[in-house]
């Protein structure tokens, strides 16, 4: 599947502010990240603007982005339609959160908080599921989807309020959990390309063409002698040759190294942990994207069966 | 809207018939989909560098060509390409904006262009690649099954057949109501084994594909001293040929 870069900044930018979101909304009623209001009111700002700034990214990726209002219709059916609808729902609570911090209305802080976290879940459960309910992907209609992309959301989002944390002295909890939640991502991601890389394809040139009656099915003769759009979208290819490369980028630069700064951080603590856990976002939000592209690139549909065969 | 129609006994659900055993591959049924469809309903269907290196555009119907088998039970197959027009649509159902839609009345699955915000999901949900976007208008185009024909009263009712019906110079593709056991089209796909495409994805195709018939065994090779009647130049062995041959 072709790695539109709108959609790879989306679901990194958008899920790291969910997460972050996520983990803010449920820390701070169990006093579990500092208490200052402005400590607050920053991780909801930057948790917001990652959102925001990934939702509209998303729309780049529209042939018509003006019509975009129309997605919010179809919530009975559609998983980028019920995605929608918890984005745009969150913003509701996440907002009150915000007056509630600014204000110093706990009975409105406390609430809402946590009503912005569960639409964070509900947004980010939705997301994985549009790619996980695609059957011709089998790569993407797959039980870890959902999973992977609720971790690496939970992951990034602690990596993040972390490092905020960690500015207003004390980060130490959401480095744990950055820490669990890694361990999480690295046990899940492992298992998720050891499950694509073994398992059989669910369809075959020969049920795709009901051909396998007579034997073997191989392409002769394609249509065209030119590319055309089911090709370049659900046939690209070029990161395949480099995929056992790029998943070690991805668990290194994405978990390995952001959970080694975070343990050393905890040890250390003080002015060295806030340098220590700003350089470990930054990494892993670069390996979450090498991660997303790849997750997009080693996706294969089955269309390219009338094509390639495979 | 998206959600599926109730599925009723007894519905119609118009689609095609293709029969891989008579198709020659003559790409006649893809260029009049695109003649056709290029000035109908979802008109129209955009061409990118026509005159030069990288020419490419949207086809509802593509024609592919396989080989088959080994040695001599190989064969080389066509195989014309398009919406299948599924009982169970996962492109109408991921579709969060509507736009996407299978008709009630006859099972056809269509777009309204003026209202899809062309996500590609869509393309993404079709096991068979039947949905194409047309990156020059921003919205997805797929088979109508001419809807723009076979309704259409402008025309002579014979001619109310989809374009790639119509123009097949080997009866390849039927068009009929699947629905109805009786219809004609129903009853080739019975007498011939017609089947689904990649059926284990469990979107319930409507359109069938015929398989192509089973080869004369390699051992039945031609009487090759039998004299056909045009040998006989003598008008009484002729007869006498034709009598002695019943």
């Amino acid at each position: 599947m072709n790695p539109a870069g709108s959609i790879v900044f989306f679901t990194t930018a958008s899920g790291a502010g969910y997460g972050l979101l996520f983990w803010l909304g449920l820390l701070r009623i169990f006093g579990l990240v500092p208490a200052d209001a402005r400590f607050g009111l920053v991780s909801l700002g930057v948790a917001m603007l990652l959102i925001t700034m990934g939702l509209l990214s998303s729309l780049a990726h529209l042939g018509h982005p003006e019509r975009a209002w129309r997605a919010v219709s179809q919530w009975r059916s559609s998983w980028l339609s019920r995605e929608g609808v918890a984005a745009l729902l969150t913003y509701l609570p996440a907002v009150l959160f915000g007056i509630g911090l600014l204000g110093g209305i706990p009975a409105l802080a406390v609430p809402m908080g946590l009503l912005a976290a569960a639409g964070a879940v509900a947004t980010v459960y939705s997301t994985g599921m549009i790619y996980a309910s695609l059957k011709p992907i089998r790569q993407w209609h797959h039980p870890l989807v959902v999973p992977g992309y609720l971790v690496l959301a939970a992951f990034s989002g602690a990596v993040l309020l972390a490092m905020l944390g960690a500015f207003w002295g004390d980060g130490a909890v959401p480095a744990v959990l950055a820490l669990l939640t890694g361990a999480g991502g690295v046990l899940l991601k492992t298992a998720y390309w050891r499950g694509i890389d073994t398992a059989p394809p669910e369809a075959t040139a020969e049920s795709a063409t009901g051909l396998g009656r007579i034997g073997k099915v191989r392409p002769l003769d394609p249509p065209h002698t030119q590319t055309n759009y089911l090709l370049r979208e659900m046939g690209f290819r070029i990161a395949r040759k480099h995929a056992a490369k790029l998943r070690r980028i991805a668990l290194a630069a994405g978990f390995g190294l952001p959970m080694l700064l975070a343990l050393v951080a905890l040890l250390t603590g003080g002015p060295a942990a806030t340098a220590l856990l700003t350089l470990g976002a930054i990494l892993a939000l670069c390996g979450l994207l090498v991660e997303r592209w790849l997750m997009f690139a080693e996706a294969t549909h089955t269309v390219t069966l009338y094509y390639t065969g495979t | 809207m998206t959600s599926l129609p109730e599925i009723k006994p007894g519905q119609k659900k118009l689609g095609l018939v293709i029969d891989l055993d008579t198709c020659v591959g003559c790409q006649a049924c893809a260029t009049n989909c695109k003649e056709w469809n290029t000035s109908g309903h979802s008109a129209p269907l955009p061409d990118f560098h026509p005159y030069s290196a990288g020419a490419e555009g949207v086809w509802f119907n593509r024609v592919h060509s396989f080989e088959a088998g080994e040695g001599e039970q190989g064969r080389t197959v066509h195989f014309p390409r398009s919406c299948l027009h599924c009982e169970q649509p996962a492109c109408v159902t991921v579709c969060p904006t509507g736009a996407s839609y299978k008709r009630e009345e006859d099972g056809i699955v269509l777009v309204n262009h003026d209202t899809c915000i062309g996500c590609g999901l869509c393309a993404w949900a079709c096991p068979y690649g039947a949905r194409e976007m047309d990156e020059d208008a921003g919205v997805m185009k797929k088979c109508t099954l001419c809807i723009d024909r076979i309704y259409n009263e402008n025309i002579p009712e014979e001619r109310r057949v989809p374009a790639c019906v119509a123009t097949c110079p080997t009866q390849a593709r039927h068009f009929g109501d699947l629905g109805d056991p009786e219809s004609a089209v129903s009853k080739l796909v019975r007498e011939r084994g017609g089947y689904d495409l990649m059926p284990e994805m469990g979107y319930k195709p409507v359109n069938k594909y015929l398989p192509p018939r089973k080869r004369a065994s390699v051992e039945a090779k031609p009487v090759e001293d039998a004299p056909t009647p045009m040998d006989i130049k003598n008008p009484l062995l002729r007869w006498m040929d034709r009598v002695l041959t019943r």
